[in-house]
This record gives C-alpha cells, structure tokens and sequence, in this order.
C-alpha cells in the first residue's frame, strides 16, 4: 500500500496548485476549472482518510462534494456565458460593478 | 331656559361651522345673517334665562349647569383630597349682566359691522372669527370655574389675535413699523405674560381649596382655609392675568396697537367686552380680594394710575381710534380702581355703561373712517357735522356720556366710582381718577371737535365725497345712543331720587359680589351733603375739561400749538408714548433676542457640532474601509483564503 502521507502530500500540492490558479488566473473560466482542482484535492483528502479509517463516512462526503462540483461547474458556466454577452470578456478584473 | 345656560356659548358656534364650512358658498348677505341671527338667538335665550333668574329670590339667584366631568384630577386638594373639574355653567346676577351686555352690544356691532365690512375681502372669514369670539367671550362669562373661564380667557384672545391681524398683509404703524400682522401677535404675546399668571394663581387655588367651582372656592376663603399670604398671593397672580387681558399698567401696550383690526372689532373686542374679562373676573373673585387688603390696594393703585396715565397720552394721539384705546385703558383703569376700593358693583356698573357708550364711540369712528374712505388722522377730519348728521348726533351723545354729563349713563357710574373711592378713605385714588375725569372730558371733546366742527382740513375730494353710513351701520348707533342716555338710570343714588332707594343695579348684583365696601351698597348712610358736593366736583372738572377744549379747538384757532409749543418736553413726551415700547424694547426685547441669539449659536454650534462629529467620524471610516472594496475578485480571494488559513492555525496551535 502507498504511503498515506504522500497522498496527502500530493493532495495538499494540488489544492495549492489550485489555489494559486483562482488567485492568479484572470480568465473565468480558469477561475473555475481551478476551483474544481482544489475540490478534487480535497476529494482525495478525503478517500485517504477513509481509508485509514475504515468507515464509509468519509466516502459520502466525497460524493457529495463531486455532486456539488457538477452543480457548481454548471451554474457557474452559465454564470460566465452571462458576464460574456453582458461585457465581452470573461476576465474578471474587467467585472467590477460593486467597487466604490 | 336657565337650564340651557349652555347652550348660550354653544349658538354662536353653529354660525362659525355654518359660516366656516359654506362661507364663500352663501354670498355676503346669507352669511350676514347667519353671523347675525346666532347671536340674535343667543341674545334672545340670555333675556329669557335672566328673566327666569330675576323671578327666584335674591339669595337663590344662582343656576348651574354642567355637561359633565371633564378633568377627574385626582388628589390634588389639601389632604390629598380628589379633585374634580366639571364643564360647568354658571348664571348669577354678575353673569347675568355680562351675558345681556356681550350678546346685546355683540349683536348691534354684528349688524353695524354687515355694513362697514360689505367692501372688504374675507367677509366670512371676519364673521366666522366674530361668533367664535362671541361664543368664547360668553364661555368666558358664564363659566362654573376657573377653568371654563380660563377656556373662554384663551378664547376670545385668539380670536382678538386674529381679528388684529385680520389685514395681515396692511402695514399699520408708521413709528414703530408695525404691521397689522405684528400687532396681533404683540397683543397675543403680551396676554401670555398675564396669563401665565393667572394660570399659577389657578393651581395654587386647586391645592388649597381642592377646586376650581367659584362657589367652592370663594366658600373656601370665606371659611378661612388657606393662609393670608397665600390668599394675597393668589389675588395678586390673578390680578397680573387681569392686567393683561384687560390693558393695565404695565401690561396695556398691546391695546392701541390693537386698533390694527377693524373697528367693528375694536369697539366689541377691545372696548365692549373682552378688555373688560379682567373687570368681570376680580369683581367674580371679590370674596377672595375682601380677604386680601393689601392685593386690593395694589389693584386700586394700578386702576387709578392707569387711567391717569392713558388719559394724557390719549391727549396728543392723533389717530381717532387710537384716541378711544387710550381712553379704554383709561376707563378700565377706572373699573380697577372701583374694585380695589371695594365699589364692586360701582366696577361692574360702569363697566356695563362704558360698553354702551365706547362701543357707540367706536362704531362712530368707524362711520367717519368709513365714509372719509378709510382716514383716520383728525388732523385730517373736521367739518363732518352737516355731512353725517347721524353719526355726528350719536357721537356727541356718547362722548357727553363718557365725559360725565348729567343725566347721562356714564355720569352715574364715574360718580359712583369716585364716590366709592372718597368714602372708602381714599383720597388720593379719588384725586387721580377726579383729574383724570376731567382730562377724558377734555381729549374727548378736542376729539369731538376735531372731527366734527370747523373747516375740512384734509384731502377736498374726500370730504367732498363724505357720505353718511347705510342704515345697517346708523341703526346700531341709534340704539347706542339710547342705551349711552338710559343706560345709567339703572343705578340712580338715593341723593338724586329724593331719598328713595331707587338703585335697582346694586340690589339686583348684591348677591353676587363681597359686600366689602358698605357705600358700594347703596346705603344711604352716608353724609348726603358731602356726597353732594362731590358730585358737582366731578361735574365741575368734567364741564372745566370741555371748556378747555372748546376754548383750544373752537374758540382760539392755533391755541393748542402754540401750547404744545411752549410745553414742548410735556407734548413729545406725551406724543411718544412715554417711550414705553421703546423701554420695552431696550429692557425686554433686546436681552430677548441676544439670549435668543445665544442659544441659536450654541444650537448651531455646540449641539449640531456634536452630532456632525458623529457623522463625520462614521464617514472616515467608511472613507478608509472602502479601500477593501477593490471589485477584483482575486482580492476578495486572497482575503478569503488568508482568513481560512488564519482559522486553521488557530484551531491547530501551530
């Protein structure tokens, strides 16, 4: 059996990888696909640990996360083609209604 | 019909609803006749309940009427007694006299006044104020308590102040600037002053006494609840109320420039009725001042000056209603000062007269005024005589009267106001008011003649164009007149009537009123050889005052000027006022108005700075929080993810 901790390793490397993506990327889309990284991330997290647990508890969770990703990625998208017919562009710098 | 006492202030409200609501709708003569015919019905119920009142017996002579309970107070009376305050009615022989006096003359100046006022704007307006003043001055009188008077009391001194200021938008005084709209509010603002007064005076009755009802109070009093000093107190807040209701030293300033409204208004208001509340009320509180000598003092002393004071200053006036205000103040310096030497009935006898005949005057100068086109300088009048032969005839009538010629009304009243102050002991009262007599004779005939005689000084085309009044206006001062000559035979002493006991008016008011003073009686116990002499003193001073002005302002043209001229610090002293409102204006109205200032500067700075420091520090906090408000998503992000990671190495102690 593989190490745990270096799942967990690769886990945590991936949401940061993620995390950088939404902090840095400019385009919408990436913004999303970034944020799905970081769920995946966490997805692995947790069947890690249900492993080292040995309960199903951790497992519903992971489904229940990748439900949430497939809502997310679908209003979110929708979201996206919305910001694009209203301003043209999908970068989110350009969006700035709510500044003061 | 004394159980409809009530509805006597009520009828004259039906014409201000009618008047109020349909006004403009009924054309000038259906709203005339509505104004008219209220007070007609209210006139008509009064002589019905009097007459039923002189059928009881003099000591039963006292009907009451409630219409409930208006204030359930609580234990506020000595001993923590409950107190109650009804709206109740009273009629008694001194309200009964009250009542036919404000609904007669009331009613005459109402028709007078269809006439006068037929050109001018606000006709509805003017008689929609007219009944509500006429209701107000009837709740006023006929009021159970203090406080229904005092209802009354704040009532009629609306409507004199919207009846001042009637031509709010007319300038009405050239030497103080004053427009008609000022000279209402100086009137409100000045019976404030006295009312506030009497308002203390009222509360410091209700602990004593436990009420308000007159009879209980004056029951009170009589069986000696409540100290001598608090008694004195209470008399003299009472009187500072008087003082301003009805112009007295040193609250009178407001009544000449009352004169601002129009004179149909002046003769009722600030003549006839309402000036004289003040009377009205210390002769109704008489059992209270008979036990407060040294208030009575102070009432005769202000009476008597006052109707010094006004008399001179009523000299050199120039404007013929200012003129008659003066004398007002005069004669009802005269009222005062019969009530503080005990002459109560004296008080309200002339009180009675002198609105026959100052109403009368006033309703004459309102002909003059309104047949010149609206002049009001004598200066300016003269030679009227043959042009308004009516009106000439029934000014002459009152202002013999006024002046204190036999046998007219006001002979009988003056006399026996200087006679109750002679034998009561004061001396010095009489020689005032005796002085002051034949100074009202004086400045009234130089009015007479002004007006009346010699050659038309001012505009030609005016008295060109001078016209007698319509019969609705002449009528009343018919009636006037008649009320000025027979008005006082009421009230005949025994000397004149050979001994007989013919003063129906002190018999029928006794019940009524302290029998402080015996001669205000009528008793015929004095030394009638005195009495007599008196008399012909008055009599005297008053013909020496009409010869001095027949002599000044008939016989010797220019004498007058020449005598201003000579007494010139006497004549701009008298011309000015006596700088009153000016003093005023230096020792009241300026400090007034720095303090005034003072605290609309700390208003604007202080307590508007406090609450703009407030504002302005939530508005640098919002200034500095906003910069967190970039609109980048990422930032948001970052802040997101820096707070997380902040929670985690919280909970983790890492």
């Amino acid at each position: 059996m593989i190490d745990p901790r270096l799942v967990l390793i690769l886990s945590t490397v991936l949401f940061a990888l993620g995390a950088v993506g939404v902090l840095l990327r400019r385009g919408a889309i990436s913004i999303l696909m970034c944020v799905e990284l970081m769920l995946n991330a966490a997805n692995l997290a947790f069947i890690t640990f249900a492993r080292l647990r040995g309960g199903p508890e951790a497992q519903i969770y992971v489904f229940f996360v990748m439900t949430l990703a497939a809502a997310e990625a679908a209003a979110g998208l929708a979201i996206v083609i919305a910001l694009f017919r209203l301003k043209g562009t999908t970068d989110v710098d350009e969006i700035n209604l709510l500044k003061w | 019909m004394t159980k409809l006492i009530w509805l006597i202030p009520i009828l004259p409200l039906l014409g201000v609803a009618l008047n109020g609501t349909l006004g403009k709708r009924l054309g000038k003569r259906g709203v005339g006749t509505i104004a008219c015919g209220v007070v007609l019905a209210a006139f008509l119920l009064s002589c019905g309940a009097v007459w039923e009142l002189s059928q009881l017996a003099p000591d039963d002579r006292h009907v009451t009427a409630s219409l409930g309970t208006w204030l359930p107070l609580g234990p506020v009376g000595p001993g923590g007694a409950l107190a109650t305050i009804d709206w109740g009615f009273a009629l008694d022989p001194l309200s009964a006299v009250m009542i036919l006096v404000v609904t007669g003359v009331g009613f005459l100046i109402h028709v007078y006044a269809t006439g006068y006022m037929a050109h001018e704007e606000g006709f509805a307006r003017f008689f929609v104020y007219m009944n509500l003043f006429m209701s107000m001055m009837l709740t006023l009188v006929l009021g159970g308590n203090l406080l229904v008077t005092f209802v009354g009391w704040e009532g009629v001194g609306l409507c004199s102040y919207l009846l001042i200021g009637f031509f709010y938008d007319r300038p009405f005084d050239a030497r103080t600037g004053l427009s008609c709209a000022d000279a209402g509010r100086k009137a409100f603002i000045v019976n404030r002053i006295g009312d506030f007064a009497f308002v203390i005076g009222m509360l410091y009755l209700l602990t004593t006494f436990g009420t308000l009802d007159y009879r209980g109070v004056l029951d009170g009093v009589a069986s000696g609840t409540g100290s001598q000093a608090m008694l004195v107190a209470v008399a003299l807040l009472l009187f500072v109320g008087a003082c301003g209701k009805s112009a007295q030293i040193p609250l009178y300033v407001w009544l000449p420039d009352a004169m601002a409204g129009p004179t149909p208004v002046s003769a009722l208001i600030h003549a006839a009725t309402m000036v004289t509340a003040g009377v009205y009320m210390v002769t109704r509180m008489s059992g209270l001042y008979a036990h407060a000598p040294e208030a009575m003092a102070v009432v005769a002393v202000v009476g008597a000056a006052t109707a010094l004071f006004a008399a001179t200053m009523g000299i050199t006036a120039t404007d013929i209603k200012k003129v008659l205000a003066y004398s007002t103040v005069s004669q009802l310096g005269y009222m005062f000062a019969a009530a503080g030497v005990g002459a109560w009935t004296a008080a309200i006898f002339h009180l009675m007269t002198h609105a026959f005949f100052k109403a009368l005057l006033f309703l004459g100068a309102g002909s003059v005024i309104h047949g010149l086109g609206g002049e009001q300088d004598i200066t300016k009048m003269g030679g009227l005589k043959s042009k308004m032969p009516v009106t000439f005839a029934t000014f002459m009538t009152a202002t013999l009267a006024i002046s204190g010629i036999v046998p007219l009304a006001g002979f009988f009243s003056k006399d026996e106001i200087l006679w109750g102050a002679f034998s009561s002991g004061h001396r010095v009262v009489w020689a005032v008011l005796a002085l002051a007599a034949g100074l009202t004779a004086f400045y009234m005939f130089r009015l007479t003649f002004l007006v009346f005689y010699g050659e038309p000084r001012g505009d030609r085309h005016a008295w060109d164009h001078a016209h007698e009044s319509p019969r609705s206006m002449t009528l009343p001062l018919v009636i006037l007149s008649i009320l000025s000559i027979v008005g006082g035979w009421v009230g005949i002493p025994a000397l004149l009537a050979g001994g007989r006991d013919v003063n129906v008016f002190h018999h029928w008011l006794a019940p009524a009123v302290a029998g402080a003073h015996a001669e205000a009686e009528g008793g015929a116990s004095h030394a009638a050889s005195t009495e007599g002499l008196l008399m012909a003193a008055a009599l005297g001073v008053a013909l020496a005052g009409i010869g001095l002005a027949s002599v000044l302002y008939r016989a010797r043209k220019g004498a007058a000027d020449r005598i201003a001229a000579s007494f010139r610090p006497v004549y701009v002293l008298w011309r000015n006022l006596y700088w009153v409102d000016e003093l005023y204006e230096a020792v009241v109205l300026r400090p007034f108005y720095a303090l005034s200032r003072f605290f609309s500067a700390f208003d604007r700075l202080v307590v508007d700075g406090l609450v703009n420091v407030a504002g302005i520090f939530v508005d640098i906090t919002g200034q500095v929080l906003k910069l967190f408000q970039t609109g980048y998503v990422r930032n948001y992000a970052l802040l997101f993810l820096m707070g997380v990671v902040a929670i985690l190495v919280y909970f983790a102690r890492l």
